[in-house]
């Protein structure tokens, strides 16, 4: 089934009656080529492009719940590639390009809006470090630009540019960065998957992975053992657990991080819009929502809640920004579960047991990097060796110190990204 | 969340500061070697269930504490000051 424009219409004028299922629901075969643990947006796209730029199609992605109900399905849906240090550079560049053409390689609509990201600064200090950072950008071949404070108000005039303590001294625009509509990014990987036959089996949680002599065999699962001759683990905040199954430990902390999203309101908030003095940013729905975001709970949880504190902090970080905002009514709230790396960059790697390979480490900022999580990592997998743009994501980096990517140059430990 | 700080009495979680897991406390010989350096600066169990972290009392007592909860239901069990865990553990 291919979607168009022509096919909308017929579709239209006959009821909607011709559409069909996106995806199979088939039963596991007793084995694969390659076996992707989790149907997450990252799965699923690693499961894609294993079939699509590989030929490895007798693949199955196991998913405990259902497709797109996991992070994927529960973001700020912020998509962009604003990164300074070698490693994220040039990967981010590489996602932020496959999701401009995602839309046509998928026939798939994920709604990619580039509308443009505004990261705001309120000192000096802060406008030389976006001035580097715009120019680090640029260098790597994306887009940004460098805005004084009438440049900001031209754009988003009701910002509070003359807040006494945080005054807006400009912004870096990344007039490529942007929303994408979060489930059918998940529902097109998925579907694109299918369609080159990957079985994607939901309900099926992995109990167990079953290694011999260092070399991996299969799974075990509630839906029986399934043997494979490639296991991925791309489990996000479950990455702890899934690894523990292989005997490994892995330099992560999963950590809650809250998302709000208010009623419904007419077009207001063109851009998607970060606060450089408190952890806030902002982009508007398609359907009208302000979603919006803060920072982590900072401490450890699998809740997939928060608490009251967070989220009073991201309100007033809000409001300071923008009071025009405070009579929206928050309609819902919502925390996920973040695998968070000590230097608060991601793992994709193969692990001391040939055939096991781990993508994780996503820290917050994951939905951007699904096309080009997938890419690579079903790079890595098929061939054996890693993709250029995500070479510098390695697990042993921690250990030895080299190539360590503390973006936020806070440190590379936990509890400090 | 609130905290029972054994100085202070029940607290708002906002007074403490996360400070991590409680392997902080088994800290190496500084010769152990490249694995047990890694395995206690990075490695962690990260367990969805109960686990113990270090919480810092900032803006009360300030002491140090080890806080046993459980990461899914968010539910504290048990609170101490982390100089009496050290203590016990010599």
């Amino acid at each position: 089934m291919r979607f168009s424009a022509l096919r909308v219409l017929r579709e239209g004028l006959t009821g909607n009656k011709g559409w069909t299922p996106h995806w199979r629901d088939p039963q596991p075969k007793a084995e694969y080529d390659a076996i992707i643990i989790g149907g997450g947006g990252h799965g699923l796209s690693t499961a894609y492009y294993l079939a699509k730029e590989h030929g490895l199609t007798n693949v199955a992605v196991l998913e405990k719940g259902y497709i797109g109900g996991g992070n994927v399905g529960r973001n700020t849906t912020i998509v962009r590639a604003n990164y300074g240090l070698p490693g994220n550079s040039e990967f981010y560049s590489h996602s932020l390009k496959l999701w401009e053409g995602l839309e046509e390689d998928l026939n798939y609509n994920v709604m990619h809006s580039q509308r443009g990201q505004l990261m705001l600064c309120h000192s000096d200090g802060q406008r030389d470090a976006f001035a580097r950072r715009g120019n680090q950008m640029i260098a790597q071949g994306d887009d940004a630009e460098l805005l004084d404070r009438e440049g900001v108000r031209r754009l988003v005039p009701y910002l509070d540019f003359d807040n006494t303590r945080f005054p807006i001294y400009g912004g870096l625009m990344h007039a490529r960065g942007g929303t994408a509509r979060h489930d059918a990014v998940a529902w097109g990987y998925a579907r694109g998957a299918d369609q080159r036959g990957v079985d994607l089996i939901q309900q099926c949680e992995v109990t167990g992975i079953d290694i011999e002599n260092g070399v991996v065999k299969g799974v075990q699962t509630t839906r029986g053992a399934i043997r494979a001759k490639k296991v991925g683990v791309v489990v996000a905040g479950r990455s702890s657990q899934v690894a523990a199954m292989a005997g490994m430990r892995l330099p992560i902390e999963s950590h809650v991080l809250q998302a709000f999203v208010t009623e419904g309101l007419k077009p207001v908030i063109d851009h998607v819009i970060s606060f450089g003095m408190g952890h806030f940013y902002i982009s508007q729905s398609d359907k009208g929502g302000l979603v919006f975001g803060g920072d982590l709970d900072f401490y450890s949880s699998y809740a997939s809640r928060g608490n009251l504190p967070m989220a009073e902090h991201v309100m007033e970080a809000g409001m300071t920004l923008m009071p025009m905002i405070g009579k929206a009514k928050v309609l819902r709230s919502w925390g996920g579960i973040m695998d968070m790396t000590p230097d608060g960059s991601p793992i994709i790697d193969k692990t001391e047991t040939e055939g096991l390979f781990l993508n994780c480490g996503w820290c917050y900022g994951g939905f951007k990097a699904v096309p080009g999580s997938g890419n690579s990592f079903a790079h890595l997998m098929a061939t054996g060796n890693h993709h250029a743009p995500a070479a510098k994501y390695r697990l042993d980096r921690f250990r030895t110190g080299v190539d360590l990517m503390d973006e936020e140059a806070t440190g590379s430990q936990h509890n400090l990204h | 969340m609130r905290i029972d700080c054994p100085l202070c009495g029940a607290r708002d979680r906002r007074e403490f500061y996360y400070q991590g897991a409680a392997v902080a406390l088994n800290r190496p010989a500084p010769d152990a070697g490249v694995e047990a350096w890694d395995d206690y600066v990075h490695l962690r169990d990260n367990p969805a269930g109960e686990t113990r972290d270090l919480w810092h009392h900032e803006a009360g007592c300030g002491a140090w504490l080890v806080v046993t909860r459980d990461t899914v239901s968010h539910a504290v069990s048990r609170v101490e000051l982390a100089t009496d865990v050290k203590g016990a553990m010599a």
